[in-house]
Parts: structure tokens; C-alpha cells; sequence
């Protein structure tokens, strides 16, 4: 008796397409929500927040201090909302979250500075956000050396901060300007093809046991291989198009640079695809209804996204959070894709992505076969 | 001479999480005769019926299915049966014929075009072959599961009450097909709730508490238990356990 037969295989694969077209709304939702998520997301999403929320308190109140307020707002980081005397009521602001930043110049600021007794501006940031503040708070730590050059000339000139021993250089290669669509588009086409193929392979196949056409299925000589292979190449077919539109939106839309070679891109985006069509075939092996089976989707899909570096720095978590998150799939493919798309990496550059990539299909593919229940035991 | 078992079944049991379905069950089914399988709701007639045709393993007992080993052959077992489920089970949202040709590409089926056109003729749909399913009435959905488990020509079919919910008229029409196919040769295990059903079968068999309480010919039962009906059969069956418990 044949292990493999092609017919069978195809019939499910055409039997699947005509299913898919028919559920409109679910072949809708494969094109519309990359399109949604990637506008929503990309245009939404901004690493390097501006012209936060200030409140000033200037007790100082001269040209010095007006000065230093000036400063502070021209970095660009701070947009002064409030101007008053008393700390109390800008402490309450930064409390209630209205502000974000409460610069205090106290009394006698200039005085102080100019008798050379190095006084001190207070700048306080609501750090509950870290993420929000953290930009803002390295551009006001220059303000000192750069904040009274124009002011401190003549007299004052002593007061001025001495030339610095060395230069200090910073190229911020691959993203010059830091755009956050640039990081946030390219990680969003794994975002998305993570959670859809998943989602989309996991109920195909507890859709069928819910609906009683398992049993049907299992009764004929089908073969699990045919079953899982026959489901998953529609979706390998969907994901490209995900990728398709995904790719032209961030040529045309975010105008993300395009480096590297696409055909190398496409060639480890099938892995990647593979890689999630897998998992949701082995979660429906497990799963007994929809129900369950988008839940698991979930608990995959959220260490995902947190774990592998699209949302949080990768390097920031610990070893043993880097250690899951070098099991996932999608921390490899942000490197992937950010990587040919943004520096240009080349098949050598990507390999070390790439086998990892390669032992987990083959792992969970296996997991998925051994579970895939040949009968209804 | 005894005409060649298709169905030779010893002490088959199944349990699922400690709740003991299937106990002890033995079976004989010859070849084109028509096996009914009577037994109230949750008596172990599906459990009975899917273990046959090699879709839930048993945990004990043994025998065979169209003469191959019901354990370790069971995939030549499914190639040659055709069963059909309690419940429509093939996809509403396909035609009647993506349907029948899903079905006959599963079996590999040859000649698989002429085939199907020539089951939707005889199912009276050529009108309707391009109508999805989910649209038909449960009773052409029952005529069409079974023309779908006939493409392939099985030996054995194992029908899991295929009426259930169906009309008197559909049933009738139902039922003369089975006793045709029988004529020819085909062998049915058929469960039902139906008394007149029961009575178109050639043996039947009583399950209840996943026990098969008593088997025989209709004429047989009504004698041994000095009924004159085959639902007093099943009544006095069902007395009888009663009085063991």
C-alpha cells in the first residue's frame, strides 16, 4: 500500500482553496488585517517620543534662567505646558500624569552661577514609563555644556564649561535618523504571519473535529502526512501574499530601505512560514475545539512577540528569557528580515538565523505527525 | 454451509477515562446479510460500530474485518468499508459534487469522473449538484452520505443509524437501497432506533450498557422471549438486565 499518494494530497489541498474562498470574511481578514495592522502599527508605533508634556517652575526668574528654559525646550523633547511658582502644583501635575517632565530652576539659580558655585537644575521625569523618558532625559544631559554657550561670554565666560579632551563620534548606522517605522515595519511581517498562519492552520484542523468531518476524514485511507501537508500549502500560498502586501507597504508607505537581496528575503520567509505553519498544525493536534485552539495560539503568540525582540530590546532580558526567545522562531526571522532589508546581510550573514529556523520545523513537524490522531482513540 | 463471516469479532472492549463503552462483545456477520444493531441511547452501538472499522482501537479482544486483523490492519480494513456517521459528515460548505469527488480523490476511486456523475444521476441531484450542502434537506444530506460511501464499492458498510431525523418517505427509500446492495452481495451493519427498520434486517443484535444482551434472527428473538413484536424483545431485554444488575 502506497505511504504517499498525490491524489489524496491534492484533493485536500483544492478542497481546502474552495473553502477558503468561500469563507469570505476569513480571506478578507488574511489580506486586510496585515494592511490594517501594518498602517495602524507602523504609523502609531514611535521608539523616540517628542515633544513630551513639560512643567516649569522658574523661581529664578531671570534671563539666565529664561535661557536654560529655552534650551530645554529647543532640544526638540520637551514642550513646556505649564509655567508657575509654586513646585506643589507641578508635582501634582507629573503625579496625575498631565506631564511627563517638571523642570524646577530654584531660586537664586544665577546668582549661584555666577559666583561659580555650580548650582544645580532640577529635572524630574516620570520614569513609570522608562521607555517614554529615556531619549528625552540623554538629550537634557547635554544641556549643560550647550544650554548658556551665547550667554556665557564676558564676564561670565569662567562659568562656561571647558572644551572637552576628545570628541566623541556616534554613527547610528542602518537608521541614521532613528525612524521608528524602519524597526517596526520589517518586525511587523513576522509579527503577523506568526499570529495569522498559526491561528488560521490551528482551526483548519479542529474546525474539522468540531464539525464531525474528522471522523469522516479518518475513515477513509487518508494519511496523517497527506492530512497536514495538504492543509498547510494554501496557507504557505496566503503567507506570501501577507508578505506581498506587507513588502509593498513598506517600500511605498514607510519607504523602509531596501538593502539586501528580496529573493534571499522570500527564500527564508517559506522557513519562516513553515516554521508557524507547524506549530498551528501540532497545536490542532492537541486542541479540541476553536476555542482551544485559539487560546494556545495565544499562549505562543505573546512570548513571541514580548521574547524576541520586536517589542522590548533582545539583549536587555535575561539569559534565561534569551533562551527562550532563541527557541522561537520569530526572533530569528526580525533578524532576518532586518538584517537583509536594513544592512544588506548576505545567505552567509543569515545562516546562523537560518538553522535554527530549519530544527524547529523539523522538530514541532515531528511533534505534530506523532500526535496527529489516526483515529479517534 | 455457513456463508464466509465478514465480521468475526471476540470479546472487543473499549473504555474511555474508566467508563467502560464496549464490554465483552462478540460478533458474526456473514457476508450479504443485514446486521442490525438495536440498543438504547449511549449503549455502546458507535463505540461497537467505530471500532469495527478501525477508528477507535479496542483495548481488549480481537477478530477480523473483511478477513484482515481488526488491530494491526486496520487501514486496508478502512479502504474497504464504507462508513457512514450518526450525523452528516462531509463539508456542507462544499457542492454536492466537490463533495462526491473529495471523497472519491480520498479513496482513489477510478474512472473517479464517470463515477461521480453517474452517482449524482442516481441520487436525482443533477439539478442540485452545484447547490453547497449546508442548503439540502437532512434527508437528501443522509442519501448523499451514503452515495458518498458507495463510490468506492465496499464489501462492508457500517451505517450508524443513518436515519436518525429523516422522513418516513426518505427512510423507506433509504432502506430499499440497503436491501438492494445487500442482494448484491454487500454486507450492512446497520444500528437504528427503529422497530421497523429492525424488522428489514436478517439478524439482529441487542446492546445496552455496551453488553450485547441477546442476538439472533427476528423470528428467533420473538420466540426465545415469547413476544410477538421486536420492540417487546428490546422491552424484555431491557427487563432482563434490569434483574442481572
Amino acid at each position: 500500500m502506497s505511504l504517499w499518494s498525490w491524489a489524496r494530497f491534492l484533493a485536500i489541498v483544492r478542497k481546502e482553496l474552495i473553502q477558503l474562498k468561500r469563507d469570505r470574511l476569513t480571506f478578507a481578514m488574511m489580506i486586510g488585517v496585515p494592511l490594517l495592522q501594518l498602517t495602524l502599527f507602523g504609523y502609531a508605533i514611535n521608539n523616540d517620543p517628542k515633544h513630551l508634556p513639560t512643567a516649569v517652575v522658574d523661581a529664578d526668574r531671570t534671563e539666565i534662567s529664561r535661557s536654560l528654559v529655552a534650551a530645554v525646550q529647543n532640544s526638540g523633547y520637551f514642550h513646556v505646558v505649564w509655567t508657575g511658582e509654586r513646585l506643589a502644583d507641578a508635582d501634582r501635575l507629573i503625579a496625575r500624569g498631565q506631564v511627563q517632565f517638571l523642570v524646577h530652576v530654584p531660586a537664586g539659580f544665577t546668582r549661584a552661577l555666577v559666583r561659580g558655585e555650580h548650582p544645580a537644575l532640577l529635572v524630574e521625569a516620570d520614569a513609570s514609563d522608562p521607555a517614554a523618558s529615556s531619549n528625552a532625559v540623554a538629550a537634557v544631559m547635554q544641556l549643560p555644556k550647550t544650554a548658556l554657550r551665547d550667554d556665557l561670554t564676558g564676564p561670565l565666560a569662567a562659568s562656561a564649561p571647558a572644551t572637552e579632551a576628545f570628541e566623541l563620534r556616534v554613527h547610528r548606522r542602518y537608521n541614521p535618523e532613528g525612524t521608528s517605522a524602519y524597526n517596526i515595519v520589517p518586525g511587523l511581517m513576522g509579527v503577523i504571519l506568526t499570529m495569522t498562519m498559526i491561528m488560521m492552520t490551528a482551526l483548519a484542523v479542529t474546525r474539522e473535529t468540531e464539525r464531525g468531518t474528522m471522523e469522516n476524514l479518518l475513515a477513509t485511507p487518508v494519511r496523517p502526512l497527506e492530512v497536514m501537508l495538504g492543509k498547510i500549502l494554501p496557507y504557505v500560498a496566503i503567507g506570501n501574499v501577507q508578505v506581498g502586501v506587507i513588502l509593498l507597504a513598506a517600500a511605498f508607505l514607510f519607504e523602509v530601505p531596501m538593502v539586501g537581496s528580496l529573493p534571499l528575503l522570500l527564500l527564508l520567509t517559506q522557513a519562516f512560514i513553515l516554521a508557524n505553519l507547524a506549530v498551528g498544525i501540532t497545536i490542532s493536534t492537541t486542541a479540541r475545539n476553536q476555542m482551544q485552539a485559539m487560546q494556545m495560539t495565544l499562549f505562543f503568540f505573546l512570548p513571541s512577540i514580548l521574547l524576541s525582540g520586536f517589542m522590548f530590546p533582545f539583549r536587555g532580558m535575561p539569559v534565561w528569557a534569551q533562551t527562550i526567545g532563541e527557541v522561537l522562531p520569530l526572533t530569528h526571522f526580525l533578524r532576518v528580515v532586518r538584517g537583509i532589508l536594513l544592512k544588506g546581510n548576505g545567505a552567509l550573514d543569515v545562516w546562523p538565523h537560518l538553522w535554527p529556523l530549519l530544527v524547529f520545523i523539523a522538530a514541532v513537524l515531528a511533534l505534530g505527525l506523532t500526535r496527529f490522531r489516526r483515529t479517534l482513540d | 454451509m455457513a456463508a464466509e463471516a465478514v465480521i468475526e469479532v471476540e470479546g472487543l472492549a473499549k473504555s474511555f477515562g474508566g467508563r467502560r463503552a464496549v464490554e465483552g462483545l462478540d460478533l458474526r456477520v456473514r457476508r450479504g446479510e443485514i446486521f442490525g444493531f438495536l440498543g438504547p441511547n449511549g449503549s455502546g452501538k458507535t463505540t461497537s460500530i467505530r471500532m469495527l472499522c478501525g477508528l477507535l482501537t479496542p483495548d481488549q479482544g480481537r477478530g477480523t474485518c473483511l478477513g484482515r486483523d481488526l488491530l494491526t490492519d486496520s487501514r486496508a480494513i478502512r479502504r474497504e468499508v464504507g462508513y457512514m456517521t450518526q450525523r452528516f459528515g462531509w463539508y456542507e460548505d462544499l457542492s454536492v459534487r466537490e463533495n462526491l469527488e473529495f471523497v472519491a480523490r480520498m479513496y482513489e476511486v477510478r474512472e473517479r469522473q464517470r463515477i461521480v456523475d453517474r452517482t449524482i444521476e442516481e441520487l436525482g441531484l443533477t439539478q442540485r449538484q452545484h447547490q453547497l450542502v449546508g442548503g439540502l434537506s437532512g434527508g437528501w444530506k443522509q442519501r448523499l452520505a451514503l452515495a458518498a460511501c458507495l463510490m468506492h464499492e465496499p464489501r462492508l458498510l457500517l451505517l450508524d443509524e443513518p436515519t436518525a431525523g429523516v422522513d418516513p418517505r426518505a427512510r423507506r427509500e433509504f432502506w430499499d437501497q440497503i436491501i438492494r446492495l445487500a442482494a448484491s452481495g454487500v454486507t450492512v451493519l446497520v444500528s437504528t432506533h427503529y422497530m421497523d427498520e429492525a424488522e428489514r434486517c436478517t439478524r439482529l443484535g441487542y446492546i445496552a450498557y455496551g453488553k450485547m444482551l441477546a442476538q439472533g434472527t427476528g423470528t428467533e428473538l420473538l420466540e426465545r422471549f415469547g413476544v410477538n413484536r421486536l420492540e417487546d424483545v428490546f422491552i424484555e431485554v431491557m427487563k432482563g438486565l434490569k434483574d442481572l444488575r
